[in-house]
C-alpha cells in the first residue's frame, strides 16, 4: 500500500444567483454583459440589483465591447487547488473600455513578466468551465501572436 | 469620545511561532489569562468582550467563565481588534461596560481547532474571483501592486527594502521568530511567491495569540503598569473584491480611517513618534505611510530605502519586525496593537521612546482599516 493519492480537485465553477444569472447567459452567448444605470447612465461591475454610484434601481444590462487593457496582475507560483498543471499562471485585472474592471486570465500568451506587459490591449474570448462558460481576454492588435 | 478610554492590559501568549499545542480557542484562553494577569485582575471584573468569529465572543466568554453585558463580534479581518478597541471605548464611554476584554488567537499554522476559510462560489468573490486561481492572500493581496510601479516607479529593490529594514527591528527583539539581517538581494534571491513577490516579501505564517483590556481613563493609576490612552481611533471600508479596489496605487479605506483618528485626537503626523503599518507584504508600509499622510503619493519606497523608518531613522517604523518578520498568525492586528502598547509603556525590545504611537490596521485585502492614535498622556 502506498500513500494515498489525493484526489484531484476540480478548479472552482462559479455559482449563479438571481442577480447574476444574466452574466453567465450573456457569457454562454459569447457576449460580455454588463449593467448600467439609466439614471447616471455610469456602466458598472459586478452584477447587483443597484448602482453603486448613485443608488438608483433603475439599471439595464447591455453588451460590452469585450475590448480592455492590461491593468495589473501577478505571477502566481502557489496554484490553488485544480490550477496545479497551470503553474505558475498569471492572475490579472482588466480594464473593460466602459469603465469597470474585472478579474481574469490572461490566455494566448506566455504567463511571464516580459510578455504581460501593463495596458497592452486585451479582448474578451470564452472558456468552458463546467456548465459555466468564463470570461478571460487574450492579447488583441498587433499584440496578438 | 474614545479620549475617556485607556488600555489598563496588554499581553501575547507566552510564545508566538509553531505551537500544535494550542487550539485556536486555547490562545485566545491564554492570551486573555495573561492580559488579565497584566492589568491586575480577574475575570469577574470582565463586563465586556470583542473578538472575531471564530471562535467568537461567545465561545470565548463562555470559556472563561465570563457573562458580559456587552460584547462586540465585529469580524472584518486582521483590523478588528483595533475596531474593537475603538467600539469598546465608546461603549464605555455611554455606561454600556466598563472592563472590555478583547482577545485574538489563531492557530494559523498548525490549523489546530481553526476555521476554514473559502468563498462560497455563489458569492461575488466566488463568481468572479475564485474561477480565475486566486488562493488567499497572496494571490490576490499582491494585485495592485504592479500598477503602483509602473505608475510611480517604486522599484523592485525598494520593494525588497522593506522587509530589510524590519528585519533590522527584529534583529533587536528576542521574540522575533526571523532576526538574522538580510540584503534587498537576499530578498530578491527568495523564490518567487507570485511575482513581483519574493517569499521575503511575505508575512510568516504562525500561530499565537493576544489580548487587551480596555476601560474608562477615570481608572488611570488604577493598575500596576502605565496607562496608555486612547487618543483617537477610526474605521473604514473599501472593497470586498481587490479586483474592484478603485485605485491600485492607494488604500481609500486607510486614508479614511487615518483621517478620522488623527481628527479625533486633534494630531498631525509630525506629533507622531512610533507608527506599526500592517504588513502583511511589503508593499502596505507603503500604501500606509502615503494613506496617512506621512509622504506624499509616491514617494514612501524612497523613504523607507532612505532608512528613515528603521532604527536610527526618524519615523520608527513596524518596531517588533512586523508581520515580514516578527509574527502573523493571519489576522495580525492584535500585535501591532500590542507593540504600540509597549512602545508606550516603555516595554519594548526596541524602544523608541514615543509620546505618540499610530496603528494602521488592515483587515482582509484592503477590505477593512482601522487606525489607533494611542499616548502616553491624555492629551
Amino acid at each position: 500500500m502506498g500513500k494515498p493519492v489525493p484526489k484531484p480537485v476540480p478548479k472552482p465553477v462559479p455559482e449563479p444567483t438571481p442577480e447574476t444569472q444574466p452574466f453567465w447567459d450573456g457569457c454562454a452567448a459569447g457576449e460580455l454583459r454588463l449593467q448600467r444605470c439609466r439614471a447616471c447612465v455610469r456602466p458598472y461591475f459586478y452584477p447587483r440589483p443597484v448602482c453603486p454610484s448613485c443608488g438608483s434601481a433603475e439599471v439595464e444590462w447591455f453588451t460590452a465591447s469585450g475590448d480592455a487593457t492590461l491593468y495589473s496582475y501577478v505571477i502566481n507560483h502557489r496554484p490553488a487547488p485544480g490550477f496545479e498543471a497551470d503553474a505558475p499562471y498569471a492572475i490579472a485585472v482588466v480594464q473593460l473600455a466602459e469603465g469597470p474592471r474585472m478579474m481574469t486570465s490572461i490566455v494566448g500568451v506566455p504567463q511571464t513578466p516580459e510578455a504581460l506587459s501593463l495596458d497592452m490591449p486585451l479582448r474578451v474570448t470564452f472558456e468552458q468551465r463546467g456548465d459555466i462558460s468564463l470570461p478571460v481576454f487574450e492579447p488583441a492588435g498587433e499584440w496578438r501572436q | 469620545m474614545s479620549k475617556a478610554a485607556i488600555i489598563a492590559g496588554a499581553a501575547e501568549t507566552n510564545s508566538l511561532g509553531k505551537l500544535p499545542g494550542y487550539s485556536t480557542l486555547g490562545l485566545h484562553i491564554e492570551a486573555a489569562v495573561n492580559a488579565v494577569a497584566d492589568a491586575g485582575l480577574s475575570f469577574r471584573d470582565i463586563d465586556g468582550i470583542a473578538t472575531v468569529s471564530a471562535p467568537g465572543p461567545v465561545q470565548v466568554a463562555h470559556a472563561l467563565g465570563i457573562t458580559p453585558r456587552w460584547m462586540d463580534g465585529t469580524g472584518v479581518g486582521g483590523t478588528s481588534f483595533l475596531l474593537h478597541v475603538r467600539h469598546a471605548a465608546a461603549a464605555i464611554a455611554v455606561g454600556q461596560a466598563s472592563t472590555v476584554l478583547i482577545t485574538h488567537g489563531e492557530s494559523g499554522r498548525s490549523r489546530v481547532g481553526a476555521a476554514r476559510f473559502a468563498p462560497g462560489l455563489s458569492s461575488p468573490p466566488g463568481q468572479f474571483e475564485a474561477p480565475y486561481g486566486t488562493f488567499g492572500p497572496t494571490t490576490a493581496f499582491t494585485i495592485p501592486v504592479l500598477r503602483y510601479m509602473k505608475d510611480y516607479g517604486l522599484t523592485h529593490e525598494q520593494l525588497a527594502y522593506v522587509a530589510v529594514a524590519q528585519r533590522r527591528w527584529a534583529a533587536k527583539n528576542p521574540r522575533a521568530m526571523f532576526r538574522d539581517p538580510i540584503t534587498v538581494d537576499e530578498v530578491l534571491a527568495s523564490r518567487l511567491v507570485a511575482y513581483p513577490f519574493h517569499l521575503l516579501e511575505c508575512c510568516l505564517v504562525t500561530d499565537g495569540g493576544g489580548a487587551l483590556i480596555v476601560t474608562s481613563a477615570d481608572r488611570t493609576g488604577d493598575f500596576p503598569k502605565p496607562a496608555v490612552h486612547v487618543l483617537g481611533a477610526g474605521e473604514s471600508m473599501e472593497t470586498p473584491m481587490i479586483s474592484q479596489l478603485p485605485d491600485f496605487t492607494e488604500s481609500g479605506a486607510f486614508r479614511l480611517a487615518g483621517a478620522a483618528a488623527f481628527a479625533e485626537a486633534g494630531i498631525t503626523t509630525s506629533d507622531v513618534g512610533h507608527l506599526m503599518i500592517y504588513d502583511a507584504f511589503a508593499h502596505l508600509p507603503i500604501y500606509g505611510l502615503e494613506a496617512l499622510g506621512f509622504v506624499a503619493k509616491g514617494e514612501a519606497g524612497a523613504f523607507i530605502s532612505d532608512g528613515n523608518t528603521e532604527p536610527g531613522g526618524f519615523l520608527p517604523l513596524n518596531t517588533n519586525g512586523g508581520g515580514l518578520s516578527y509574527t502573523h498568525t493571519g489576522m495580525y492586528g492584535m500585535f501591532a496593537i500590542l507593540e504600540s502598547v509597549r512602545q508606550l509603556r516603555g516595554e519594548a525590545a526596541a524602544g523608541v521612546d514615543p509620546e505618540i504611537s499610530v496603528v494602521l490596521g488592515n483587515g482582509g485585502m484592503f477590505a477593512t482599516s482601522g487606525v489607533l492614535v494611542l499616548g502616553r498622556s491624555p492629551l
